[in-house]
């Protein structure tokens, strides 16, 4: 069995949710809102809503997509924010950019829309990331699948989805390594398009697992 | 019936791996881990009764387990004390005040009375609440961290109230709120930590079907019909008048039965009062069962809801909705008002169905009754909301998150 030249050191993070002093009670204010948004609440609405919710593998996408639905009940929107997926991204100003063009885009279109006030105001959050090594590492496919089996929710999400935004890159840090320490390019490609938004976390880790059994661990 | 013996347990991190899994409960180790040199000092105003003793009496052992050096203070102060801080919070809830010139001076003496007692020497110290917020006063040559986790809601204090205490707000660290609807302009970071609720409790943990069944029949409920419930005091703003219309709308189309219980009514007039308008409003209806329940119902409550088909809570002004909270952990779809803290927890359509008036109350009970899968898989979905975001494991988490990075900052 192939060793890694660099072991694979697993990692966890916990979040802290920080207040913001902006809200919206309309679509036109949400527009505005986005803009002077900062990266941490870009990441916790879209990235960290996803970790939140990833038990929700129907329909839920992001925050903002959410509030649109249910408190401004316009779907067009909805599914227009909804529809935005977070590994076409390697920054979270691009992805603010894209949101924020999507909401003006549909406030000028529908000027009353706009102005409409909704059910419940949106509150926008920050995240803050708190990253701890966890004391396990991995220096072969056997190790890496033991240690797999075993970790937390937070800790694949850190490393599979996260990691997209720290790495800059449109893989995840188990892709990465795989194939960059084991020479297994086609499996760390049939890694990386496991899709997060239809499976919870406990489905990503089980289809990893899955993948790299049929790997040959 | 046998004592509950969920009711006086020993508290013990492990005992949560069969709820959460073992990797969570080793991820909680393994940030406790950094702070193996570090002290936390929580400071409140009563050691049993009422929410914040309830989450400390569960929390703190959480924290011996992992070795993180602990202490709990409680503030000792007399009757006039009370009365005042009463009155404080009472004033920061946006209600009247009556300002006497003696209250601000009563609250001073007896926060100076417990900086004299109780040794603020912890490394991290946080101070639960308005009561014993001016022991900061002392705060000095220590590199402590102060944060002030404040559980009421701020967002249109009595400016009288507020001016007095804003000062000592600002010289802590942070200020944790558990709603972003809660928060009060500030200088200090503000942090998010949401309620929780003990899934180990009487009030949570597993029952038997025989024994959930045994319980409701002996308040004369039919098990074997649906059974719509809303858990809360007999106050206005849980508007227990308008569950009682939204059952009769919902009940031309379905033999159903309705549940309105909850306490209060002994110890508060006015719950005494709302008690009598929902018994009339109910009139002689057999199938609408109107309990007052005393403060030591906790199981009773939990078969209540597990029997339950559907629960509702209808609130015109909501906190956190813990009751909510319970229901989405066992499993129950939900129907309730989009107010306060309810639609963190009911995200509409996926952990149950947000309502804004008692006709759209009386129809998204309709549609759960009239598809049960449905309801069935909001209320899995519910159950796993809860389990990743509102249990006691998960308010750990995020103290020690909060501690982690405030050590980083500095």
């Amino acid at each position: 069995m192939k060793t890694a030249r660099d072991p694979f050191r697993f990692s966890t993070a916990a979040y802290i949710t920080r207040v913001c002093p902006l809200e919206a009670g309309s679509l036109a204010e949400l527009s505005e809102a986005l803009e002077r948004s900062s990266d941490a609440s870009i990441f916790y609405h879209t990235f960290q809503s996803l970790h939140r919710h990833h038990f929700l593998t129907e329909g839920y996408s992001n925050d903002f997509a959410q509030w649109v639905l249910a408190a401004c009940n316009c779907s067009e929107l909805a599914e227009r924010l909804a529809s935005f997926d977070i590994r076409d991204y390697l920054s979270l100003a691009d992805l603010r950019r894209d949101f924020c063009w999507a909401v003006r885009d549909y406030c000028q279109t529908y000027p009353s829309r706009a102005e409409a006030p909704a059910f419940e105001s949106f509150d926008f959050l920050e995240a803050v990331e708190v990253a701890v090594p966890l004391d396990l590492e991995a220096a072969n496919l056997r190790e890496f699948v033991e240690v797999l089996a075993r970790l937390s929710h937070a800790s694949i999400y850190f490393h599979f989805i996260s990691s997209r935004l720290r790495l800059h890159l449109r893989t995840n840090d188990f892709s990465l390594w795989l194939e960059r320490n084991l020479g297994l390019p086609s499996l760390a490609d049939r890694i990386n398009r496991i899709d997060i938004y239809t499976h919870t976390l406990e489905g990503v880790q089980r289809t990893l697992l899955d993948l790299i059994a049929r790997q040959g661990a | 019936m046998p004592p509950d013996p969920a009711a006086h347990r020993v508290i013990h991190l492990d005992d949560y791996i069969p709820v959460v899994g073992e990797p969570e409960i080793a991820e909680i180790r393994a940030l406790a881990s950094r702070l193996q040199d570090q002290s936390v000092q929580m400071v409140n105003s009563t050691a049993v009764g009422g929410g914040v003793a309830e989450i400390l009496n569960c929390m703190i052992p959480m924290f011996q387990d992992l070795r993180i050096p602990v202490r709990w203070d409680v503030m000792t102060g007399g009757n006039d004390f009370f009365e005042v801080t009463k009155a404080f919070h009472n004033a920061l809830h946006g209600g009247t005040y009556d300002d006497r010139a003696e209250n601000f001076e009563i609250f001073l003496a007896y926060n100076e009375q417990n900086r004299q007692r109780v040794a603020l020497d912890s490394s991290l110290i946080v101070i639960h609440d308005p009561q014993p917020l001016a022991l900061v006063a002392g705060r000095h040559n220590h590199a402590a961290h102060w944060l002030w986790r404040c559980h009421i809601d701020l967002s249109r204090p009595n400016p009288l109230v507020w001016d007095f205490l804003e000062p000592f707000v600002i010289r802590y660290d942070g200020a944790i709120f558990s709603s972003p609807s809660f928060t009060h302009q500030l200088p200090i970071p503000q942090y998010l930590s949401y309620p929780c609720i003990d899934p180990l409790s009487a009030k949570n943990h597993d029952l038997e079907p025989a024994q959930v069944r045994a319980i409701v029949e002996r308040f004369g409920i039919d098990s074997g019909r649906p059974i719509l419930t809303q858990i809360s005091r007999f106050d206005r703003l849980k508007d227990p008048l308008g569950v009682v219309k939204a059952y009769r709308l919902v009940r031309s189309y379905f033999d159903c039965q309705l549940v309105l219980a909850g306490g209060g009514a002994a110890d508060d007039p006015e719950g005494g009062a709302v008690l009598t308008e929902v018994r009339e409003a109910a009139g002689s209806d057999p199938d609408i069962h109107i309990l007052d329940l005393p403060p030591w119902s906790a199981l009773e409550i939990n078969a209540l809801q597990r029997a339950s088909t559907v629960i509702i809570q209808k609130s015109l002004r909501e906190g956190f909705g813990l009751t909510v909270t319970e229901a989405l952990w066992k499993k129950k779809p939900v129907v309730a008002s989009a107010v306060g803290g309810i639609p963190v927890q009911v995200i509409h359509k996926h952990t149950g169905l947000l309502v804004h008036s008692i006709e759209g109350a009386a129809y998204q009970i309709r549609f759960l009754l009239s598809n049960p899968a449905l309801a069935a898989q909001l209320g899995e979905q519910g159950h796993e909301h809860v389990r990743e975001n509102f249990l006691m494991t998960s308010n750990l988490k995020r103290y020690l998150a909060l501690f982690l990075h405030l050590l980083c900052r500095h």
